[in-house]
């Protein structure tokens, strides 16, 4: 699964690196998100499908 | 609306949500505003950047008037739309990351277990909020932004009288002018001598980006040391009364300690202390749930309701400490999403995880529905809460 972040809308609300701390991470200036990686499977992608939902600022996406 | 018990919400809020989940309502001002109860609502208008937040704008569905209050400072954070809102958040968000909260957690520990010996060393019954829940969250918030906690008294008299209710108007603009003067001195000190601190930090950076604004940053501390201060305190006082009157709850906590993380999102559902924090105003018409809503009109996006959706959360109104509520609606959604979540969150999980370990016997010393809960205040909550251990 293949993860997009749209930096512009982020918050920075830290929900993602909550979620799944092994895909996300947060610019230490802005708050912003940083992906640590963006192709993940298996329960990892689950925890990823999870934050794209979480995500108050609807800033993540996921593809196949 | 009264809480129908201490816990649940007010059982009109079900009957609303199933008869007319988008509805329109007469606040006490005598404005009309439309009122959305289900979750899927809430969050859709939430994260629609249509719906503004400009609290000063005559046509914002205030729930009280606040004329007053408005003219006295710059708008905060909670007040800004795009695009003003999304730089503005972002020069203080970094302070305020995942990483930066667990860099603090030492120090929070530190003054949660001196907060508990406090309490220890009372005469039983003695007061948890006095003891524990406000000064511990009080005291992370004086330090993180520079603040001295000395003058705790203070800040805490003024902020418990704005969130109140029952002010009177005049009261109300007397304790922002108070809390606003207080803070417009510290900050011209340490403009002359910036502290490491995050007041500190954002002087240097506003220089550093040529962007000096003295009010902003009075307003902004006003903000962060009032939200930090009331909300986290009446969410542990709650948490604690939750905990111990659910038993079998608190024992898989204790068996489990890798579940105070999911207990904490669960009792922030459950509460939905600011259950009104999320009210807009519609900039267009915008169609919410198969209602049209006008521009020009007002919106509040009954959290409380969202997360006690049965839509939602199955069995919405019992405490499941183990059912990972993530998604609710207690800090918001969308651009304004709680700045100081993950502080909250971890705040909560050391006191909950360090409380029953160290005081396994803690008791409320007095019958549950006897207690002086907060039922007219912006913020939900007690007042205090006698406790017992021996
Ligand atoms: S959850 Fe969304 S808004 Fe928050 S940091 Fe992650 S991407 Fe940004």
């Amino acid at each position: 699964m293949r993860i997009t972040t749209d930096v512009d809308r982020c918050v920075g609300a830290g929900q993602c690196v909550l979620t799944e701390p092994a895909v996300f991470d947060q610019n230490e200036a802005d708050g912003t998100v940083v992906l640590l990686t963006d192709e993940v499977g298996g329960e990892a992608a689950e925890r990823v499908r999870e934050a794209t939902h979480i995500c108050p600022a609807q800033a993540l996406s996921i593809s196949d | 609306m009264e809480r129908r018990c201490p816990y649940a919400p007010p059982a009109e809020y079900d009957r609303i949500r199933a008869e007319n989940p988008v509805s329109q309502v007469e606040l006490p001002t005598g404005k009309r505003a439309w009122v959305l109860t289900r979750h899927e609502d809430v969050r859709a208008m939430l994260a629609d950047p249509r719906f503004s937040s400009d609290r000063a704008n005559p046509q914002f569905p205030a729930l009280v008037d606040n004329t007053r209050m408005r003219e006295a400072f710059k708008p905060s954070l909670i007040s800004m739309d795009p695009p003003e809102h999304g730089p503005a958040r972002r020069a203080v968000v970094g302070e305020f990351t995942v990483r930066r909260m667990e860099a603090l957690r030492p120090r929070i520990q530190e003054i949660v277990d001196q907060a508990i010996d406090d309490l220890l060393a009372a005469e039983e019954p003695a007061d948890l909020v006095t003891h524990l829940s406000l000064p511990v969250p009080s005291l992370v918030i004086c330090e993180l932004l520079g603040v001295p906690y000395a003058d705790h008294e203070f800040f805490q008299q003024h902020s418990g009288r704005l969130l109140s209710r029952e002010t009177t108007p005049e009261d109300r603009r007397h304790a922002v002018d108070q809390l606003t003067g207080y803070l417009d001195k510290l900050i011209v000190e340490k403009e002359a001598a910036p502290t490491d601190d995050l007041l500190g930090r954002q002087i240097v950076k506003q220089r550093e980006d040529n962007n000096v604004d003295h009010e902003a940053l009075v307003s902004l501390a006003f903000l962060l040391l009032i939200a930090g201060h009331e909300t986290t305190a009446n969410m542990i006082s709650l948490g604690v009364v939750a905990l111990l009157e659910h038993p079998e709850q608190l024992k898989l906590l204790r068996d489990d300690p890798g579940l105070t993380l999911s207990a904490v999102e669960e009792l922030l559902r459950y509460f939905t202390i600011a259950e009104l924090a999320t009210t807009r105003l519609a900039t267009e018409d915008v169609e919410i749930g198969g209602v049209l809503i006008k521009a020009g009109e007002g919106v509040i996006g009954l959290s409380n309701s969202a997360n006690h959706d049965p839509a939602a959360y199955e069995r919405p109104d019992e405490l499941d400490i183990a059912r990972g509520a993530r998604n609710h609606v207690a800090f918001g959604f969308g651009a304004h999403q709680c700045l100081g979540q993950n502080l909250a969150r971890m705040e909560l999980q050391i006191v909950f995880d360090t409380l029953f370990r160290r005081v396994p016997s803690l008791r409320i010393a007095r019958p549950v529905d006897e207690l002086d809960y907060k039922r007219n205040s912006t913020v939900y909550g007690l007042h205090s809460l006698p406790v017992a251990w021996t």
